[in-house]
């Protein structure tokens, strides 16, 4: 049975992008540690040679001409669903 | 209620007052929280527009409701979630803007498991669905809020979306006939994306014939969908005599029910008395399909939700002073704990060091599955059994432990993974009177047979 330590989780939490509430933290701990638990039995199977399927219906690349597709939507919409802007820019916080 | 009615309506009186009559509808049933928003003003604005010759088509007038996890004008887009709580989609889906260049009106947006995960929408963030036929119990998920209203006869169809199971097990929670099409059948843009390798795009409807006709106007090409095929979908007039048909015997098992397995052998028996052959038939890997899928899909889920991150719309966490805070505070705020739980499993399983023994594991157990499913196609038309191990179960009863949600989704993600039409046909009730919906699951590209074949025992 996989264990999961409270560290595992926060560092789950931080590849998630996720800065978790304390009160969560305990409940995922146990949670994660038995679906990967449950999730484990795979491991019982013999898959050598096996190829993975990672598209169910066999498509390769689908290409099409390097054209722009309306999708009519404007900038001025797009701009106006974001928190914050400034000179037709997204702001954000600090990066550096 | 069929949409031959609702047009016979129409006729009879006037778009309008049949958008009017389902706006009122869904208000009267407020208590069963099917519901997140209505679309009342620009319905009606389109229903004065059908009335006045302005909007014509297959559907004109003709009212439906979406998933709200849907791009559609009228209300917010909110995925049942925070995060999206006020997002005014710029665009709409593919599928509604099909509907509705045939005159078809939405009247609102339905709720769900925040961003489609769970099976019973106790994970959205406003409050769970209640089952149409006892309040008490849960409306099954994640679509929950199209099933209920489309039982309960506020509109003639609603849309869902069935990534493993979200229309079919409801659709069975709730008596009504539900779709997951061929996986690439309907395009899913302008859909908020769970799992991109299995999500896709239907339907519910009280009857087979309203299911093929919205299915034939979704289904096909979008360029702006590139897993999307060209259109195959053609409803069949008659349904093939004398089928072949697989009984899965791995989902009728001590474990399951004993009124949905007795409903499911009752169903059967009509099939044979119909003409049809059934004889039981084994898919081992089916054991390990639930296994496979709470890989696969939390991987996906880490990859697609990792665009909500408070910059370029939705939700945004305040007074926060670095740009990781605001990441990490964003996204703690705007997902239920459904979302995190899956996001981070996806984390795991592709972390290195771990991606060989469980994504990759899965991925190859996953070509097992679809090899078991092509070995029986080469034998039977069909397959049958189940949608779900249990019928409509009690609101609170599964949340304390996710594993126990999960074991719902058994018989629905193995169709799932390989990408297989499958259907939820209503299959009569239990002995305390709670609906059951019998599996039919097909060769890629079936569907229409599959619902040519549902149509021919409608009767029966």
């Amino acid at each position: 049975m996989t264990q999961i330590s409270r560290d595992d989780v926060l560092h789950l939490a931080q590849l998630s992008s996720l800065e978790l509430n304390e009160t969560e933290i305990d409940g995922l701990q146990t949670d994660i540690g038995n679906i990967l638990g449950y999730v484990e039995q795979l491991s019982k199977l013999d898959t050598n040679g096996v190829e993975p399927t990672y598209q169910v219906t066999g498509l390769n690349n689908v290409w099409r001409e390097d054209t722009v597709i309306n999708y009519g939507v404007t900038r001025e919409e797009l701009l106006a669903r974001a928190p914050e802007s400034d000179q037709n820019q997204v702001k954000v916080p600090k990066v550096l | 209620m069929t949409i031959t009615d609702i047009q016979n309506q129409i006729k009879a009186t006037s778009a309008r007052a049949v958008v009017e009559n389902s706006i009122k509808l869904a208000r009267e049933n407020e208590q069963y929280h099917a519901i997140l928003n209505l679309t009342e003003e620009r319905a009606l604005k389109l229903a004065d527009e059908v009335d006045a010759g302005k909007i014509t088509g297959k559907l004109a007038g003709v009212p439906f409701l979406v998933k709200d996890n849907f791009l559609a004008f009228g209300a917010p887009t909110t995925a049942a979630s925070k995060m999206l709580e006020k997002f005014d989609a710029p665009l709409q889906a593919t599928a509604v803007e099909k509907l509705e260049a045939e005159g078809a009106i939405c009247i609102g947006k339905t709720n769900l498991d925040a961003f489609a995960h769970g099976g019973s929408t106790e994970n959205s963030a406003y409050g769970p669905t209640k089952n149409a036929y006892d309040q008490s119990r849960v409306s099954g998920g994640s679509s929950g809020g199209s099933a209920v209203f489309t039982a309960l006869n506020v509109v003639p169809f609603a849309l869902g979306s069935d990534t493993g199971g979200s229309i079919r097990q409801p659709a069975s929670f709730n008596g009504v006939i539900g779709i997951k099409p061929t996986y690439g059948m309907v395009s899913r843009y302008g859909v908020i994306a769970m799992a991109s390798s299995t999500d896709t795009i239907g339907a519910f409807a009280t009857n087979v014939s309203d299911v093929e006709m919205v299915m034939d106007i979704m289904s096909g090409l979008d360029p702006r969908d590139m897993t999307t095929m060209s259109d195959f979908f053609q409803v069949k007039t008659d349904a093939k005599p004398g089928q072949k048909i697989g009984l899965i015997k791995d989902f009728m098992t001590d474990d399951v029910d004993s009124d949905v397995r007795a409903k499911v052998n009752e169903y059967v028996e009509k099939l044979r008395a119909a003409g049809h052959t059934v004889e039981e038939v084994s898919l081992p890997m089916a054991e390990y399909a639930l296994a496979i899928y709470y890989i696969i899909v939390p991987a996906e889920i880490s990859s697609n939700l990792a665009r909500f991150d408070g910059i370029r719309y939705g939700h945004r966490a305040e007074s926060v002073k670095t740009l990781a805070e605001l990441y990490g505070r964003t996204r703690d705020e705007g997902f239920v704990t459904e979302n995190k739980r899956r996001i981070m499993i996806g984390s795991y399983v592709l972390s290195s060091g771990f991606f060989d023994a469980y994504y990759l594991q899965a991925q190859k157990a996953r070509t097992l599955l679809i090899n078991e499913f092509n070995k029986l196609f080469a034998s039977y038309d069909l397959l049958i059994g189940p949608v779900a191990p249990t019928t409509a179960f009690k609101l609170g009863e599964n949340t304390s432990d996710p594993i126990k949600m999960y074991l719902e989704d058994i018989m629905t993600v193995p169709a799932s993974l390989a990408g297989l039409p499958a259907i939820s046909v209503p299959a009569g009730f239990s002995q305390t009177g709670l609906p059951i919906g019998v599996q039919f699951i097909g060769p890629r590209q079936s569907d229409a047979d599959l619902l040519a074949l549902a149509r021919s025992m409608e009767t029966k």
